[in-house]
């Protein structure tokens, strides 16, 4: 964002080749304020801060916040606002965990470790988050209190159920497999995740394609086709670098002699292996790809976005703006609870905390990617690469040794000034709110 | 003089019967009816504040009625919401336009009836071809297929709005101001218009505040002032002063100008 406004003559003329690309200067801008930060933290870390290690460490502490981020998005699109995320994650939270280690293994004796646990829990998680989700949009869509108040309140409320349900102790350990989505406990190894790099660059590749054949269809006008090859370049190299360094980072020599141990083998001389695509980043992908066809090609996505421009043309459209609200809340629920999977599967545990100050971290994320609070805006790529960012600004200076407090402190300003250039963004360029 | 009204036989298109609104102990329609023939072009007069938004969007499904009765072609009609009203095939183009802004034209005009791929996916690429064909007969001038709708100029903004109504075949078209911001040339393109569509078998109320577009553009006219019916009157039998005394005094005029 910084960069087109302070340098405007090169920028005029970048512009074009921007607009051949059909590329979203925005977009753009934040990437490479990303970039900056990244590199920034890299010198005065001495490199410690791009390692296969640490961008692995930051994809899998990102997630959990950005999984709710694409939910917040709509939230905030249709001019509503939800407080409650971190605390209904800690209620889901603590419902899979009496769920995984009382309920399912005590009550109906399936035992420990046993391979249902992980997805009855998972299912029953889910259904706690859609549930308090759909009631609070209910409180908010068809008895009109405002979604601040309802999910303020709701802050409170499933804060402390979580914590009255688990007497706010923690509990753990978590079933075997369901740890598989914590992160470092599951991970796709070298082979599989180069799979799955493929897999995806052939579907970018045939969605690149399919765009443009339908556009040709129709007979309207289509970037050229160097551009398409440039665009498609660019994809397939983000993803199998991105993969290829996930794939650089190996597990450490003494957890990996630990794993063989508790398989009852001797480990190799020499044996390396790598971590991969960690299963809960995957998770995060398959979340935006779903999210971003909800936002732009399903009608539930357009009326998401029509109501946020103007709510009465909805309605007068013929759109339920009232059950729309209650299914964009037990949405955001949905993905809560599966954050609640991830986060509470990277702890190992259900505590107390978890989740606490999430929602800031998710509405900030969001609102850094471009989410407009004015309704109407916002983008599901945006709001990750906001996730992204707040993460990678906070154990940055973690790792410079910057005090607590002033992390704190360089968050908040930063999330301020994040949406100062983006209204002066907007202003210059016309763009109107 | 037109074909339909006057018909002894037929139906009226639409008839609402007696209807009443109120908000909050204020009766913004008190006890009005009028009707509508097929091919009818029906002007709805009043000051502002006089009832005739309220008493349309009643019929458009935005609000709902405290007492009377909607007859659509004989048979008693239920509208409780927009999406009532669009499948009794009643189109609306409001004074406000009720566009979503931060949505391009296409979005617009299939807003609540998007086309879809076999998949169940908005068809962006079937809408904006469709819009394009629509456009190209009401306003060939229109380019900005691809800007959302903050982006277009009044009138432009007008022919979304107006382009959303004729595209869904309706059977009866409200069109509440539908002159208020357009230049001449602009105005113009909207009385073809509704010339056009009167000679398809459409009928058309028309609310507006401009006597010379209710003289030029309509078969009748209905007015309104504080709530109640003034009076229904056929154009050719009026002149501009009997509607203005109709508005400004509340008195229905003399003799044969009656319907």
């Amino acid at each position: 964002m910084s960069d087109s406004i302070s340098h405007p003559i090169p920028a005029q003329s970048r512009k074009n080749i921007f607009r051949t690309l059909e590329l979203d200067t925005r977009l753009l801008g934040m990437i490479g304020a990303f970039i900056i930060l990244a590199l920034a933290f890299n010198m005065v870390t001495d490199g410690r801060f791009l390692t296969p290690r640490n961008i692995f460490n930051l994809t899998i502490q990102t997630v959990s916040v950005a999984i709710m981020a694409t939910g917040m998005v709509f939230v905030i699109v249709t001019r509503n606002i939800d407080l409650s995320v971190g605390s209904l994650l800690a209620t889901c939270s603590a419902v899979m965990a009496m769920v995984q280690t009382w309920i399912l293994p005590d009550l109906l004796g399936l035992g420990l470790n046993n391979p249902l646990t992980a997805p009855i829990t998972i299912v029953a998680g889910l259904a706690t988050g859609t549930l308090i989700g759909a009631f609070q949009g209910w409180l908010v869509g068809y008895m009109l209190i405002p979604s601040f108040i309802v999910t303020l309140g709701g802050l409170l409320v499933w804060r402390n159920v979580a914590w009255y349900l688990t007497n706010g102790q923690t509990i753990g350990p978590l079933d075997r497999n369901f740890l598989v989505f914590g992160g470092t406990n599951g991970t796709f190894g070298a082979t599989l995740s180069w799979g799955i790099g493929v897999i995806a660059v052939g579907l970018a590749l045939y969605g690149l394609w399919a765009a443009r054949r339908g556009k040709l269809a129709h007979g309207f006008q289509v970037k050229p086709l160097w551009a398409e090859v440039v665009m498609a370049a660019i994809t397939t190299g983000a993803i199998l670098g991105f993969v290829g360094i996930l794939n650089a980072y190996d597990i450490p020599v003494r957890r990996l002699a630990r794993l063989f141990k508790a398989r009852g083998e001797v480990m190799p001389d020499g044996f390396t292996s790598a971590y991969g695509l960690p299963v809960s980043v995957l998770v995060l992908i398959l979340v935006a790809i779903a999210m971003t066809i909800v936002a732009k090609r399903s009608r539930f996505g357009r009326y998401i976005f029509a109501t946020g421009g103007n709510p009465d043309a909805a309605e007068l459209a013929g759109i339920n703006t009232r059950f729309l609200t209650v299914k964009v809340f037990a949405l955001m629920g949905a993905l809560a609870a599966l954050s609640a999977v991830v986060a509470s599967a990277r702890l190992t545990n259900h505590t107390n905390d978890i989740g606490t100050l999430d929602e800031l971290r998710v509405i900030a994320a969001a609102v850094i990617g471009g989410t407009a609070l004015s309704g109407g805006f916002g983008t599901i790529h945006g709001a990750i690469l906001g996730a992204l960012i707040m993460q990678s600004l906070q154990s940055g200076m973690a790792m410079v040794g910057v005090d607590a407090p002033l992390q704190n402190i360089v968050v908040g300003a930063v999330l301020v000034l994040a949406v100062l250039i983006d209204i002066i963004y907007r202003r210059k360029t016309g763009a109107r709110l | 003089m037109t074909s339909a009204p006057g018909a002894l036989m037929d139906p009226p298109l639409v008839e609402m019967r007696n209807i009443s609104v109120s908000f909050g102990g204020i009766k913004a329609v008190d006890d009005v009816s009028i009707d509508l023939y097929p091919g009818e072009v029906v002007g709805l007069l009043g000051h502002n504040g006089a009832g005739k938004t309220t008493l349309i969007k009643v019929l458009s499904g935005a609000y709902q009625r405290d007492a009377g009765q909607i007859f659509i072609n004989g048979e008693e009609a239920h509208i409780a919401n927009p999406r009532d009203a669009r499948g009794y095939n009643i189109e609306t183009i409001y004074q406000t336009l009720a566009l979503a802004d931060n949505l391009d034209a296409a979005s617009n005009l299939f807003l609540g009836r998007e086309l879809v791929t076999s998949f169940g996916l908005v068809d962006d690429s079937a809408m904006e071809a469709e819009t394009r064909k629509i456009m190209a007969r009401l306003n060939p001038n229109f380019e900005k297929f691809a800007n959302p709708v903050s982006a277009l100029s009044g009138g432009q903004r007008q022919s979304v709005a107006i382009a959303r109504a004729v595209y869904f075949n309706a059977r009866i078209l409200i069109m509440d101001e539908p002159t208020a911001a357009l230049g001449p040339h602009e105005t113009q393109m909207v009385a073809e218009l509704i010339s056009q569509l009167k000679s398809e078998g459409i009928g058309i109320f028309l609310i507006s505040h401009d006597i010379h577009d209710v003289m030029q553009l309509c078969d009748r006219a209905s007015v309104m002032k504080n709530g109640h019916l003034v009076g229904s009157v056929r154009i050719e039998h009026v002149s501009d002063d009997d509607l203005l005394s109709m508005i400004i005094l509340g008195k229905p005029p003399a003799g044969p100008a009656r319907s």
